[in-house]
């Protein structure tokens, strides 16, 4: 089963060429082969899970490579290799994937672009197992481009709409300003180590990465003296910042909205942002160079904390369905980020696998709402309950697990990462049990809003989506409930295919637990409070909260300061790279036309006169002498004789006198 | 005896008569006749050479007699080529026989 592995990547990508040339010919006009690569796809990975859990649940080691590229006494090796950590993303991403591809049939029916979109899937879904299964941080890169392409050519996908183009564009541009950090790692860890190969440069770690120090300059912080590890780590992190969305580079994913919902629950669960916490997974070792603090992981720990508090704060007044939905991602991947940034490797990868189904099936079950509803706007639904039940019913389950309700998946992932917090970070599981409270509160809001009371718009007529939507919607909303029982304290199975050397699962503690499970309910119970009993209005709340509603609703103005500092002065180049190319670059060009206009005047000048005037004298020349002999030529006999006599005389004068 | 210079002079004065008026005149009879003039200034010329250099001989004189002949004969073709011209033109004025021109 695992020799069988390079197909996983290689079938959609073969997939996505196939669907791209002939599409409309193929059955289900390219929608049934691209279900079927995913299926394949899916069942190799079960049955290699199948066969290691029947070897006692050891996870699995396999790679292979290809010399690719020999250059002078360095030859670049390409490969795949598969681990623990790469199975348990190979089920995520296939699992999503394959949901959301039928998903994708019911909800793009109709759509002009029909095969066009399942081949763009396809490749999405390609890239990024090809992303998980790479061996070497090179072909990670590669496929990480290649995800980012996909994302922008299906976040555009109606590219009709201007948003959508612009949210396209957005969200290619801001993460790749975090790829430019990954490249510099990449060439820095390439520079130290002399490979690219994870195994090289882990080993790398282990010996003098960790000890080489560099010193430089920060603006801000000053003169620091940093590990080599740390730099490379914090460039690579800057990477998954853009493409898991982290704070300030998170600005694209709630724009990203404006693509087809399929697309934005595959980008939230399992293929695009999910890459980002693998990176930091995968290049673990990096970060966690030295077995006590590490600037690196301080600073993911950070970054994923303030990211999310603030995503979930703004989640809070967001009246989108999609937009709210967006930001809970945001928030929950700086909860992975959190988890991974106090070393809970497990916990934090833990959280990703959980997270992808019950968002998936939240995104989903959002596309059915729009689809029957035909509005993003939670202010226009309410009491869709009735109409759309198994929507609803889905809806519920997956909300309850990303709340963090025991025992939904999200319970024990997100309990995990707290637990890690706990013990090594105070301050980071106070503002991960904050964010648990904004957590609930938001979905909560956004249950209530959408799904109970009474429609607010008699207008519209909701309908349930057909059974080709709402089946995935249960298969999702069976593994919210489900999949969190993989790593309880009592079995952990995740643990012992995704763990960071050999430390063990930490100890359950029942106030962790406890403390997490009230915060969630505090939250459900607020919600409730304001938007189902109505103690307080929300109308209140605004006024008495003011700034805060504000600044939330303004989304932190972080689009508009990432404008006035990035974009502007940006912007301010561009103009004077323009002025410049228009009128020196371009001013050089027009000079040179203009001399080599005035050269050719000058010569075609010298051509007409002197050239042609030295051609036509040869001509008038030999005309005029021609002219002139001619006058002798009189035809008369009197001339000749006269001529005739002329020339005796003178040849009698020539021979007497000389 | 006269002598030979007499003649000389005498030939010449008639050889420039007829030259000018070949040169001259533009009835084309008028232009024969000047040339039978100077055939004639240079009979003279043969006879008077030939008295003065070798009077037992008559070697100038069988000269003018073939020298008469000829210009006989050169009289027949010119006036033959006198009266086709008339035929053609009703006029004999060689200043207006330029056909040989460019």
């Amino acid at each position: 089963m695992l020799e069988l592995t390079p197909l996983i990547p290689a079938l959609p990508l073969a997939g996505s060429a196939l669907i791209a040339c002939c599409g409309r010919r193929l059955p289900g006009r390219g929608a049934y082969p691209a279900i079927a690569t995913l299926a394949a796809g899916w069942l190799i990975s079960a049955g290699i899970l199948w066969q290691s859990l029947a070897r006692g649940a050891h996870a699995p080691h396999w790679e292979r490579s290809i010399i690719w590229a020999p250059t002078g006494d360095y030859v670049l090796r390409m490969g795949l290799a598969l681990d623990g950590l790469g199975l348990a993303m190979l089920l995520v991403v296939t699992t999503v994937s394959l949901l959301v591809h039928i998903y994708s049939v019911g909800y793009m029916h109709g759509d002009p672009r029909y095969p066009r979109f399942f081949s763009f899937l396809q490749l999405f879904s390609a890239s990024m197992l090809m992303l998980v299964l790479a061996d070497n941080l090179l072909l990670l890169y590669i496929s990480w481009e290649l995800v980012g392409l996909s994302s922008y050519l299906l976040i555009g996908f109606w590219f009709q709409k201007p948003e959508a183009m612009r949210a396209a564009k957005k969200a290619f541009i801001v993460t790749r300003l975090g790829d430019v950090g990954l490249f510099l790692g990449l060439l820095t860890l390439f520079n130290a180590v002399g490979s690219v190969a994870f195994r090289d440069i882990f080993a790398a770690v282990e010996t003098d990465l960790a000890t080489t120090m560099v010193s430089f300059t920060l603006p801000l912080i000053g003169k620091v003296v940093w590990p080599l590890a740390a730099v490379a780590a914090i460039l690579i992190f800057f990477g998954a910042m853009g493409k898991s969305a982290q704070f300030p580079l998170h600005v694209w994913l709630p724009d990203a909205m404006e693509g087809p919902t399929p697309v934005s629950a595959l980008i939230h669960a399992a293929t695009m942002v999910a890459a980002g916490v693998y990176l930091v997974a995968r290049m673990y070792p990096v970060f966690h160079y030295t077995d006590h603090g590490s600037v690196a992981l301080a600073f993911v720990a950070g970054v994923g904390t303030v990211t999310a508090l603030m995503a979930a704060t703004i989640g809070l007044v967001m009246n989108d369905i999609k937009r709210v939905l967006a930001y809970s991602t945001v928030s929950q991947l700086g909860y992975m980020m959190m988890g991974l940034g106090v070393g809970g490797y497990t916990a934090g990868m833990f959280h990703l696998f959980t997270h992808a189904f019950f968002k998936a099936g939240l995104f989903l079950g959002s596309g059915s709402v729009i689809h029957g509803t035909g509005t993003q706007d939670i202010r226009e639904m309410g009491g869709l309950a009735r109409r759309m039940p198994h929507t609803y019913r889905t809806f519920l389950l997956a909300t309850a697990a990303l709340a963090g309700i025991f025992p939904f998946a999200g319970f024990w992932s997100k309990d995990e990462i707290l637990l890690d917090a706990w013990l090594h970070a105070r301050w980071v599981f106070y503002a991960g049990l904050a964010g648990a409270v904004l957590t609930a509160f938001y979905m909560g809001r956004l249950v209530i809003k959408t799904f109970l009371g009474e429609p607010r718009r008699p207008d519209i007529h909701a309908h349930e989506s057909p059974p080709v939507m709402t089946v995935p919607l249960w298969i999702l909303a069976f593994l919210s409930v489900t999949a969190g029982l993989v790593n309880t304290p009592w079995g952990p199975l995740f643990h012992h295919y995704v763990s960071f050397g050999d430390a063990p699962a930490p100890p359950f503690s029942a106030g962790v637990a406890a403390a997490g499970t009230a915060a969630a309910l505090l939250g459900l119970l607020g919600a409730f409070a304001v938007y189902r009993w109505e103690w307080v209005s929300a109308a209140t709340l605004k006024r008495v909260f003011h700034p805060l509603y504000v600044l939330f609703a303004n989304r932190w103005f972080v689009d508009e300061i990432l404008y006035a500092l990035l974009v502007k002065p940006l912007f301010a180049v561009c103009r004077a790279a323009f002025a410049f190319d228009r009128w020196v670059v371009d001013g050089l060009v027009n000079l040179a036309g203009w001399l080599g206009l005035a050269l050719s005047r000058i010569q075609g000048w010298l051509d007409r006169w002197v050239v042609d005037g030295l051609v036509n004298l040869a001509g008038y020349t030999v005309r005029g002498t021609g002219w002139l002999l001619t006058r002798l030529q009189t035809g008369l006999a009197q001339t000749n004789v006269l001529l005739a006599f002329a020339g005796l005389a003178a040849l009698v004068w020539l021979l007497v006198y000389r | 005896m006269i002598p030979a210079s007499w003649a000389v002079i005498l030939s010449a004065l008639l050889f420039a008569i007829g030259l000018f008026g070949l040169l001259s005149r533009r009835n084309a009879i008028a232009i024969l006749m000047c040339i039978e003039l100077m055939l004639n200034a240079a009979n003279i010329n043969l006879v008077a050479f030939s008295r003065a250099v070798t009077p037992q001989e008559l070697t100038g004189q069988v000269f003018a007699i073939f020298v008469m002949a000829i210009a006989a004969a050169e009289a027949a073709v010119g006036l033959a080529i006198v009266i086709a011209l008339y035929r053609n033109r009703e006029r004999i004025v060689v200043d207006e026989v330029d056909l040989l021109r460019w």
